[in-house]
């Protein structure tokens, strides 16, 4: 039943359903660590944006279980096609915090040298796609790379993530169309944090579910609360393990709210009230927390030690990347085309010879070809 | 070497890239056992099977957006819009993906393919299987973007986009897919991507031209001769990236341009053909640059052969150049 959604943490971190998962207990803990690393590099990041040293970010406050629950599922052979609102999710799939935060100062440090806007990453050493501003593009994308995958039969997934908002876009439905006709294997997971900017679900869609719109495209939908880590784990590891077996995409809804802005550029308080104080009590790393704490799994001794930890990480990424030079001028004109055509070097030619090459260390520096 | 229509010639390309690599495949409206509706991948399916011929739903950003992520992967796909007036629900996958991947990512990702697509009016198809869009292509970096004009270069094109590293946009010229024939030779080549081609040389104006509008150059120059005027007709095949170093040559040398597009004129790619001209030598130029193309209105369907650009117009443009 597509409006069934599956909760195994109770608010106050009881077990509602059988807990009796996969997991170890080291893994409870990593994931726990993984939600709280998440949370102190999204508070830092918005400050630095508020302190005028970083353009633009992307907090995923309140969303920290549906990226860190759903992170557990992959191997290193598997693909992600991610939505803006995943930081946890590239923190646990090995990107570190340079890299992170690199892409949002976009200097010469940056992975994608500054091209984009901050929170825009691409990890390729990961398997993890260059994100774009576009909503919806990714998720055909994220299909035909799984009808790749299904061909060379090597029992690799691909999962892409995208918001409430992102199930209304041309692509969601030409990417589920195609993957339920294929049958490949992807995991199409939305975070319904139940916000498009201002826009409201009611104002998204008249279905009663996201999930229920699986069943057009000849696939299983799922719910979970995405606010419970171990709920939404179950979920993706039973759609993961049924693309594995070459059974087939699976859409996956996960119910969560988007706590903070929209992005640094948006003001919440024109558009909604304090609903977002509701949902401080259903806050995923809590819930989490205390489940642990009744396992005896976690201490305040634990909680405080990693708390600072995970603060002070951030904070030495952010002195070792602020300091670094924007990149080279030559910069704007590669990766273009994998070879410098004549009329983009002519281009530089030119720029350089009125601004010279921004490179002040090495005026001849040789433009690649 | 045999004689055989572009479409054949487009369709051997593809068998001989399929043999010589897995990893290319065919996507597309119709393009399986149908053979696709101008038969360009007629066979295909026979012989490579559904995983390398695909036989895709109705959505042309869903064929272009699968074949990103299949390229992603590793594949190489050549994905067929059934008639380039369809492909505009792909722009966005096209302009805001394919093209920019590579940028994006520093050369973390990349999305070589082909976007095959037949174009252009003289088939008595309405506004809607008569376009010629290559200038919304033309004005987005990191695209390649191919027009071939005879069966020789249509093979050798396709088999060098197919093995190229960069997106390439190729538009096949519909009004000549099946006539005229042309030698072919069934060994291994490729014409280089970037490089113009002059199919005929004269000293006292140039046309440029490509795809089918090549053959109407062609036609207008001989009309030109009986007057005793020699015309050069420099067919690009490749337009971005330009063959920049041709058009400069073949001005330098005539001193006259004609520029010769049967899509509408204003904005079109032929105006930025005048405009590097204008730039770079106008010294040059003994008679300003005169535009042949389609007029600015919708393609029409019963009037089209007063609005593609045929060898009388082209001739009332030579004319005014040589006596200016
Ligand atoms: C095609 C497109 N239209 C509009 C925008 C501007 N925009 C950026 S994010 C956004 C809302 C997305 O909401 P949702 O998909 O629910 O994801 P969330 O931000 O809630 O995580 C909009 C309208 C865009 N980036 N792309
Ligand atoms: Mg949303």
């Amino acid at each position: 039943m597509t409006s069934d959604m599956l909760q195994i943490i109770s608010e106050s971190g009881k077990a509602l359903a059988d807990d009796d998962t996969d997991l170890t207990e080291d893994q409870l803990v990593a994931m726990y660590e993984a939600m709280v690393r998440t949370r102190a590099l999204d508070e830092r990041m918005i400050k630095l944006q508020r302190q005028g040293r970083i353009g633009f970010y992307v907090p995923s406050t309140g969303e920290e279980a549906a990226q860190v629950g759903s992170g557990m599922v992959f191997e290193s052979k598997d693909w992600l096609y991610p939505s803006y609102r995943v930081p946890g999710l590239f923190l646990m799939m090995g990107a570190s915090l340079d890299d992170m935060v690199a892409n949002c100062y976009g200097n010469e440090a940056d992975l994608c040298l500054g091209r984009q806007m901050p929170v825009h990453y691409a990890f390729g050493k990961l398997n993890i796609v260059s994100i774009s501003s576009p909503i919806g593009t990714h998720i055909i994308q994220a299909t035909g790379t799984a009808m790749a995958m299904r061909m060379k039969q090597n029992n690799a997934l691909t999962a892409t993530y995208f918001g409430d908002g992102g199930t209304s876009s041309n692509d969601f439905h030409s990417g589920l169309n195609f993957a339920g006709v294929d049958k490949s294997p992807v995991l199409f997971i939305c975070s319904n944090n139940q916000w498009a900017i201002s826009v409201p679900i009611e104002k998204q869609t008249a279905s009663k579910t996201i999930a229920a719109k699986a069943e057009a495209y000849g696939m299983p939908g799922v719910r979970a609360d995405g606010n419970d880590v171990l709920a939404v784990y179950q979920v993706c590891k039973q759609a993961a393990d049924r693309a594995r077996a070459g059974e087939g995409p699976t859409l996956i809804e996960l119910m969560t709210y988007r706590r903070g802005p929209h992005s640094s550029s948006d003001d919440p308080t024109r558009y909604r009230g304090n609903q977002a104080d509701e949902w401080m009590e259903r806050d995923p790393i809590l819930r989490f927390r205390k489940y642990l704490e009744r396992r005896d799994l976690w201490s305040q001794a634990s909680e405080d030690a990693l708390q600072q930890r995970e603060k002070a990480a951030v904070n030495e990424a952010i002195k070792r990347i602020e300091k670094l030079p924007p990149p080279t001028l030559d910069t704007m004109f590669t990766d273009v085309y994998a070879k410098v055509p004549p009329h983009l070097r002519a281009q530089y030619e030119e720029l350089v010879e009125n601004e010279g090459t921004g490179h002040e260390a090495d005026p001849d520096a040789a433009f690649p070809l | 070497m045999t004689e055989i229509t572009m479409v054949q010639a487009v369709n051997h390309a593809l068998r001989d890239e399929m043999r010589a690599d897995d990893d290319v495949v065919v996507l597309g409206e119709d393009v399986g056992v149908n053979g696709g509706v101008f038969r360009c991948t007629a066979d295909l399916h026979a012989e490579f099977g559904d995983d390398r011929v695909i036989d895709t739903p109705l959505s042309e950003s869903g064929i272009i957006g699968a074949a990103i992520g299949m390229a992603l992967y590793g594949l190489r796909p050549v994905p067929e819009i059934q008639f380039s007036d369809f492909i505009w629900p792909a722009f966005d996958q096209i302009t805001s993906e394919l093209a920019k991947m590579r940028y994006r990512s520093a050369g973390q990702f990349t999305c070589p393919m082909v976007v095959r697509t037949p174009y252009g009016g003289g088939i008595r198809g309405g506004h809607y299987h008569s376009q010629s869009p290559e200038a919304y292509f033309t004005h987005t970096p990191g695209l390649v973007v191919v027009v071939p004009s005879t069966p020789y270069d249509a093979k050798g094109l396709l088999r060098a986009a197919i093995r190229s590293e960069d997106p390439v946009i190729f538009l096949e010229p519909k009004r000549i897919y099946r006539a005229p024939k042309g030698e072919v030779p069934d060994d291994d080549y490729t014409v280089e991507i970037g490089k113009a081609a002059v199919r005929r040389e004269g000293t006292d104006f140039t046309i440029t031209c490509y795809g089918a509008m090549m053959p109407v150059a062609m036609e207008a120059c001989e009309k030109a001769a009986e007057k005793g005027w020699q015309g050069e007709v420099l067919d690009l095949r490749t337009l971005l990236p330009l063959d920049e170093e041709a058009l400069l040559a073949s001005v330098t040398k005539t001193g006259r341009m004609v520029v010769l597009q049967e899509a509408p004129r204003f904005c079109g790619f032929g105006s930025e053909l005048s405009a590097i001209v204008a730039e770079k030598a106008v010294d040059v130029l003994e008679a300003p640059i005169k535009r042949v193309a389609g007029f600015d209105v919708p393609f029409p369907y019963t009037l089209e052969h007063v609005y593609m650009p045929h060898a009388d117009r082209v001739m009332h443009a030579i004319d005014e150049v040589m006596t200016y």
